[in-house]
């Protein structure tokens, strides 16, 4: 049984649409249309549509890197991007983000095309990218200074955020003082501070040690649902992604296509050992598998350009 | 205190062949003089004021010339960094120039400005300018991205994003050229003040050699070193060590 096979989201049921667009990448970029334009009357809180990245490398050739991905995510909904390394995941969300440019397509968010970085839209990074010469309370304030948010209001709004993370005490803390989870917390904090619509985490558990993985993964899934806040989560841990998501999104190798997507019709709160999820993140893996598989035959025959079947999934 | 110990038991042994030195008399005292005989000409000169002034005006003269050069090598510095053609040809000018003495300056800058105190504030600058900008363009580069990143990201753009994320995320690497900045900075003060009628140090340095006051020019010499190594140790190495207290940088103590 697929895990494709599932009924649509519990928490947003519009039947058909996940599907329907995961069809049509199959086929090809060519066919596929602007689904946030043609099927659905709502606007996506995140649509990406005919995205492409191209690099030049020093041999000045182009490496297409991302082609022709589109993904539409609706408000507050929990979506996690799974991938082999070096599929453009991490890319993928620097370019909603706004911190880099794609080459072609566009990201639209609540409709508008992103130009630049927004505070609607904020990632959290593998190494939580926090500022080390600033405290805990500092760095979570950072946000609302630069938007001239007024100190007091400042304090209150990071004591709440610190308090949501379990990090009260550590106010008056220098980030080296932090454990890595601890970090993660703040980084979410910090993030959170900003009241952004979207929060895009690439990787962000990582590097963690198993327990305060799962601590953390708790912690994210409440934050989640009593914000009703959007979710784009990078992984290359396809439990955690099924733990977490109400979709996971698969992503092809170098260049990163949309391969599948996976609706989790699972109940909240998860957990990483629940038989359910293990089954269910088994679906994803065998497609994952696939794509390792097809890459790493394409690495060990130098020369040989991968050969790309259409459908041979397990 | 086993440190302190050392220190004092060096110095002692030091302060004591000088004096031994002196003693057995084997070059005349206006040549050579006695610890004793540095001790009064200090003395003597902070009593008449001419020290104090020549502190001040010294003092006054490098913090003007470093705090150009530290303004004007930041913003070339993050220019040449942020800039492939810049970094392409003006670092390697920048570079090449450094091999110049700052008193090389001397006689543009008599030219430029006339003997004035202008010609000094720009041998100071020329002389430190320099290494302020080769670190500023090093810490750039050093500097982890992901600052500049989560600072954009974080709604930062412009100078705000300069002066709130990246400066401070480069101060740890840029500390050491901002010293070697002020060192050189300080000679190059020196240097020029020792050409001309200027009140500063270097001047008072050389009138002890015009009068034949061996202990005066010892006095001023030991004035300067202490100057140089006492905003060393209390500004530079403070901050380095705010610094490392904050990123964490310190070694375990």
């Amino acid at each position: 049984m697929s895990m494709s096979a599932h009924t649509v989201p519990r928490h947003y049921p519009i039947p058909g649409e996940a599907r329907t667009s995961s069809r049509e990448t199959r086929l090809g970029p060519v066919s596929v249309g602007r689904p946030e334009r043609t099927l659905s009357t709502a606007v996506s809180k995140v649509g990406l549509s005919e995205i492409c990245l191209s690099y030049r490398t020093q041999a000045d050739e182009r490496l297409l890197a991302l082609d022709h991905i589109n993904l539409q995510v609706r408000a507050g909904e929990f979506v996690c991007i799974v991938g082999p390394s070096g599929c453009g995941k991490s890319t993928l969300l620097h370019l909603i983000a706004g911190l880099q440019a794609q080459t072609s397509g566009q990201v639209l968010v609540d409709g508008h095309p992103v130009q630049g970085p927004g505070t609607e839209r904020i990632l959290i990074f593998q190494e939580h990218g926090l500022f080390p010469w600033l405290t805990v309370a500092e760095n979570v304030e950072f946000g609302m200074k630069i938007k001239g948010v007024r100190k007091a209001e400042r304090t209150e709004k990071m004591q709440h955020y610190l308090r949501l993370v379990h990090l009260a005490k550590f106010e008056k803390s220098y980030i080296h003082q932090l454990s890595g989870g601890m970090r993660q917390r703040v980084a979410i904090a910090r993030a959170l501070a900003t009241e952004p619509d979207v929060l895009l985490m690439d990787e962000p558990f990582g590097a963690l040690d198993a327990q305060t993985r799962d601590l953390l993964h708790d912690e994210l899934e409440r934050i989640w649902s009593d914000s009703g806040r959007t979710i784009i989560f990078v992984t290359h841990n396809v439990r955690e992604a099924v733990r977490l998501g109400d979709r996971v999104v698969l992503l092809t190798f170098r260049p990163g296509r949309v391969k599948s997507e996976f609706p989790v019709d699972l109940p909240r709160p998860r957990s990483l050992e629940d038989p359910e999820v293990a089954l269910a993140a088994r679906a994803v893996l065998d497609e994952l598998r696939d794509e390792i598989n097809r890459f790493l035959e394409a690495e060990y025959s130098a020369g040989v350009k991968p050969r790309i079947k259409p459908g041979d999934e397990a | 205190m086993k440190r302190a110990a050392r220190y004092v038991i060096f110095y002692a042994a030091l302060l004591g062949l000088w004096t031994l030195l002196a003693e057995l008399k084997i070059w005349p005292p206006y040549l050579f003089p006695t610890p004793w005989g540095v001790a009064e000409a200090l003395y003597a000169g902070f009593q008449d004021h001419t020290y104090w002034i020549a502190i001040r005006v010294s003092m006054q003269r490098v913090l003007i010339g470093y705090s150009i050069s530290v303004v004007l090598g930041m913003i070339l510095g993050l220019g040449v960094a942020s800039n492939k053609f810049l970094e392409e040809t003006m670092g390697g000018l920048l570079v090449s120039l450094q091999s110049l003495p700052s008193i090389c300056w001397w006689p543009l800058a008599l030219l430029w400005f006339g003997l004035n105190q202008n010609a000094i504030l720009f041998v100071v600058v020329m002389g430190s300018l320099l290494s302020v900008t080769l670190a500023m363009e090093d810490g750039r580069k050093q500097m982890p991205k992901i600052f500049g990143q989560a600072g954009r990201n974080l709604g930062a753009k412009g100078f705000k994003l300069f002066w709130y994320v990246l400066l401070p995320a480069s101060l740890p690497f840029i500390v050491s050229g901002l010293k070697q900045g002020w060192a050189f900075a300080w000679r190059s003060l020196i240097t020029a003040e020792m050409l001309y009628l200027s009140l500063g140090l270097g001047q008072v340095l050389m009138m002890g050699r015009d009068l034949n006051d061996m202990s005066a020019v010892i006095a001023v010499m030991l004035l300067i070193i202490a100057i140089g190594y006492v905003v060393d140790g209390v500004v530079f190495k403070g901050m380095e060590r705010h610094l490392q207290n904050k990123w964490g940088l310190a070694p375990a103590s």
